[in-house]
């Protein structure tokens, strides 16, 4: 056995226990429970001790029956060091260890002679580290905005780190800052608006799209090739240097605090990466359809309509989501063009709430979950389409 | 035969195109060389609404003189600047009303008071008194009267559209507006931003790409910051962040991780004692930075991920039996393979993230040192009023813009002549 392997594989496997432990602290930390170390020396001797056993008693016993003896030492040792700790702050502390000793059972004293069995050993935990930091970071903000807007102001001023929510209150005190968002703050208005904007901005897109696109992909017409690379540069464009001119010009047409406005400005700005994006499938779709057609004395509107779009849908579909999605998150420009409250869309009104001081930081939450949860929502339902849409055109964001 | 083909094919590409175009020139380009326009005047966001005669109307019965009835119209020029020329008044009388000793400068034309007020300037204020005279006898109803709208017009110079220019906005621009401690900022922003969102994105797609439970969701996961709404995300990290009663900061007093509060978003500087050197780190920047990778590594991600599941297995498998190690696998297979997607991710993130505005005007909103080009564009434009200077602002972005863009689109053309 090479020394240089055991020492790295009981160092990173213990380590990778501390953090995981501590991890599950924070969380417990965050249900009320008084925990004020993360026992760092301790933890890391124990898995050390832990690692190190694995490795003497190899395959003697069932790896079901090693892992539970090494849980329920574990357990019984932090337990005993923290003192009166709720029985599923201890629960999971078992489980942890459960997973731990599943994790560390392959390794044996064959198995860190191999070569390069340090590196393995380094790159196998870096993983499975990454992989719980990586999800704890990321999920923590959602977490703690889903939690925050089921609270009140002074219990999250008194008390920051109790994000316990208490069930057994009636459930029109649990959803109250919803309701109160929706009736004292319109926002059944602002989602009818924002659902309007965005679902308006995809249609004409894909009616102005659709035509031009085809167009590039398949007509030859002079400078087509300086108008495929203009698509790209002008995509670059952001829309922080058009914002001046826009609103000045808006002013003074009157279209500022218009609905009408801000489509027009979507559609203009995702117009770019939704041409390019046709196009490119538009090139896929073999020729010889379109020119049965055209023997078929088919015009270009006949064309599009019979034979492009019902073999687009896929591509369509991940334009329409990738649109959808940049005029429901988009905030520069209705920022800019709206500030009458009855023409706010749902993340112009959720900046209008914070620009209060006054506003309860859980209405703010409850704004925030209500703008999130329909993007997110539809995210998983149809990742495939929009991943790929993501890809072909994120250039952006 | 072929000839007029090829003409009926160009003609409907030109009508085809047509829509998105326009759209496209009068949004976006369009704006862009209007910035040129207005950098070069000295605006501010006052003088850009059109000055217009306006009138106030008001009602009054005479005591002693039952049949008869004043109005007074209230008449201003709704501009502090400008002036407004030939201006015009026209109201509908109701019928059986008869003006009374008319002003002169108006006349009645099929019981419709026409009047010409000729020029206001500035400011300009009058009460124009009109007294109507009842025929019929009959009551007087001034709900009525009052519901007529008057008709104004009036022409007036748009200040946008004179040809006075001045290089004043320039000037300032780079000699008053600490312009390099502003290009510095926003260099430092993207440059971290960037390539910390490229070094996670790696981390992250070497970790989807081994098999493991649950492979797909974390997929999904991973992708959560960059799709939920920046307005959301932002003052999450607001809340969670805050010096005093936010989770992180409770979080790690609560640990012994740190002995006092450290306001993230709010303080310039946080000066860290290594090794006897005191070292100034600009707190508020690189949290604002934290925020900015989080946010957008998932991007790289995908990109990295989709280059890597494209990598072919033989490789990996002649590195097994050449005896390679997983690094020497990484550094010698892996990295190769991606290094053309980073590189041209580099380029793309670096072109969105100086233009980034929302992620820091929505967490520190440019206060304690983050205020980057994009950020003074907002600043100048709308919290010191002064358009003028905004689009000063906004035109240097964009000459960076194309230097970058030149850049990018040359590194482009030789990836594809290496292919």
């Amino acid at each position: 056995m090479k020394i240089k392997s055991l020492i790295l594989y009981c160092l990173i496997s213990s380590i990778f226990l501390f953090s995981l432990v501590s991890i599950w602290k924070v969380l417990s930390t965050l249900q009320g429970i008084d925990l004020e170390n993360f026992n760092f020396a301790i933890i890391l001797t124990l898995g050390i001790g832990i690692s190190l056993i694995n490795l003497i008693v190899g395959d003697k016993f069932h790896k079901a029956i090693k892992s539970i003896i090494f849980a329920i030492l574990f357990t019984f040792v932090d337990g005993y060091l923290l003192q009166l700790m709720p029985i599923w702050y201890n629960i999971g502390i078992f489980g942890i260890l459960i997973f731990y000793s599943f994790k560390i059972d392959k390794y044996n004293q064959k198995n860190l002679e191999l070569d390069h069995s340090s590196q393995t050993v380094v790159f196998e935990f870096l993983t499975l580290f990454g992989i719980v930091l990586f999800s704890f970071v990321i999920l923590f903000p959602f977490y703690m905005m889903i939690i925050t807007s089921f609270k009140t102001q002074a219990a999250l001023l008194i008390n920051p780190l109790d994000f316990s929510i208490n069930f057994a209150q009636d459930i029109k005190e649990l959803f109250k800052s919803y309701f109160v968002i929706f009736d004292t703050y319109k926002f059944g208005r602002y989602i009818l608006i924002s659902t309007f904007v965005s679902v308006g901005t995809v249609i004409v897109t894909l009616i102005f799209a659709i035509p031009a696109a085809y167009a590039v992909a398949r007509l030859n017409f002079f400078g087509k090739n300086f108008l495929s690379t203009s698509i790209l540069i002008i995509y670059m464009f952001p829309a922080i240097v058009l914002v001046i001119p826009l609103y000045t010009v808006f002013s003074q047409l009157g279209l500022r605090n218009n609905v009408g406005g801000l489509l027009i400005v979507y559609t203009a700005t995702t117009l770019p990466v939704a041409i390019y994006m046709l196009q490119g499938y538009f090139k896929s779709i073999p020729k010889e359809l379109e020119e049965a057609a055209i023997m078929d004395k088919l015009n270009w509107f006949g064309i599009i309509i019979k034979i492009i779009l019902p073999l687009s849908i896929p591509a369509i579909s991940s334009v329409a989501l990738y649109v959808f999605m940049i005029a429901w998150n988009e905030f520069l420009f209705s920022l800019m063009f709206l500030d009458n409250p009855n023409s706010f869309t749902l993340s112009r009104a959720i900046q209008y709430l914070s620009g209060d001081a006054e506003t309860p930081r859980q209405y703010l939450m409850a704004g925030s979950v209500v703008v999130t949860i329909p993007v997110l929502f539809i995210f998983v339902y149809f990742e495939k389409y929009l991943v790929s849409g993501l890809t072909a055109g994120s250039v952006k964001g | 035969m072929s000839d007029t083909l090829s003409k009926i094919e160009k003609r409907t590409a030109y009508i085809l195109l047509l829509p998105a175009v326009f759209l496209v020139f009068s949004i976006i380009l369009f704006p862009i060389f209007a910035n040129v326009w207005i950098s070069f005047k000295e605006v501010g966001l006052k003088d850009i609404r059109i000055p217009e005669p306006r009138a106030k109307k008001i009602v009054k019965s005479l005591k002693d003189r039952p049949d008869e009835i004043k109005i007074i119209y209230k008449l201003r020029n709704s501009s502090l600047i400008l002036d407004i020329r030939d201006v015009k008044f026209q109201e509908k009388i109701p019928k059986d009303f008869e003006p009374l000793n008319l002003d002169e400068r108006c006349q009645l034309k099929s019981n419709t008071i026409y009047c010409n007020f000729g020029n206001w300037k500035a400011k300009y204020k009058e009460n124009f008194q009109v007294i109507l005279v009842n025929k019929s006898g009959k009551k007087i109803d001034k709900k009525e009267i009052k519901s007529i709208k008057p008709k104004l017009s009036g022409k007036s110079d748009n200040i946008l559209l004179n040809t006075n220019f001045t290089l004043k906005n320039f000037k300032k621009v780079f000699f008053q507006n600490e312009f390099f401690d502003l290009l510095s900022t926003t260099f430092y922003y993207t440059f971290f931003g960037t390539v910390g969102s490229i070094v996670f994105g790696i981390l992250a797609a070497q970790l989807v790409n081994q098999k493991f439970f649950g492979r797909t969701f974390m997929r999904s996961i991973l992708l959560f910051p960059y799709v939920g709404p920046v307005v959301a995300l932002a003052y999450t990290w607001e809340l969670l962040l805050d010096p005093y009663s936010g989770t992180l900061n409770n979080l790690l007093l609560n640990f012994q991780v740190i002995q006092e509060p450290l306001n993230l978003l709010g303080q310039k500087y946080l000066t860290i004692n290594f090794f006897g050197f005191d070292l100034k780190l600009r707190l508020a920047l690189t949290t604002v930075i934290i925020f900015e990778i989080w946010r957008y590594f998932p991007l790289a991600f995908l990109f990295i991920l989709a280059r890597l599941q494209a990598v072919p297995k033989e490789l990996y498998e002649a590195a097994d039996v050449d005896g390679a190690g997983p690094i020497q696998k990484f550094i010698s297979i892996t990295l190769p393979q991606i290094m053309a997607v980073i590189s041209i991710l580099f380029m793309i993130r670096f072109i969105w993230n100086f233009n980034k505005f929302e992620d820091i005007f929505l967490l520190t909103g440019g206060a304690s040192g983050t205020r980057t080009l994009p950020i003074n564009v907002y600043e100048q434009g709308f919290t010191i009023s002064d358009i003028g200077m905004g689009s000063a602002v906004s035109i240097v972005i964009v000459l960076l813009l194309l230097i970058f863009m030149f850049i990018y689109f040359r590194l482009l053309g030789r990836r594809a002549d290496e292919n």
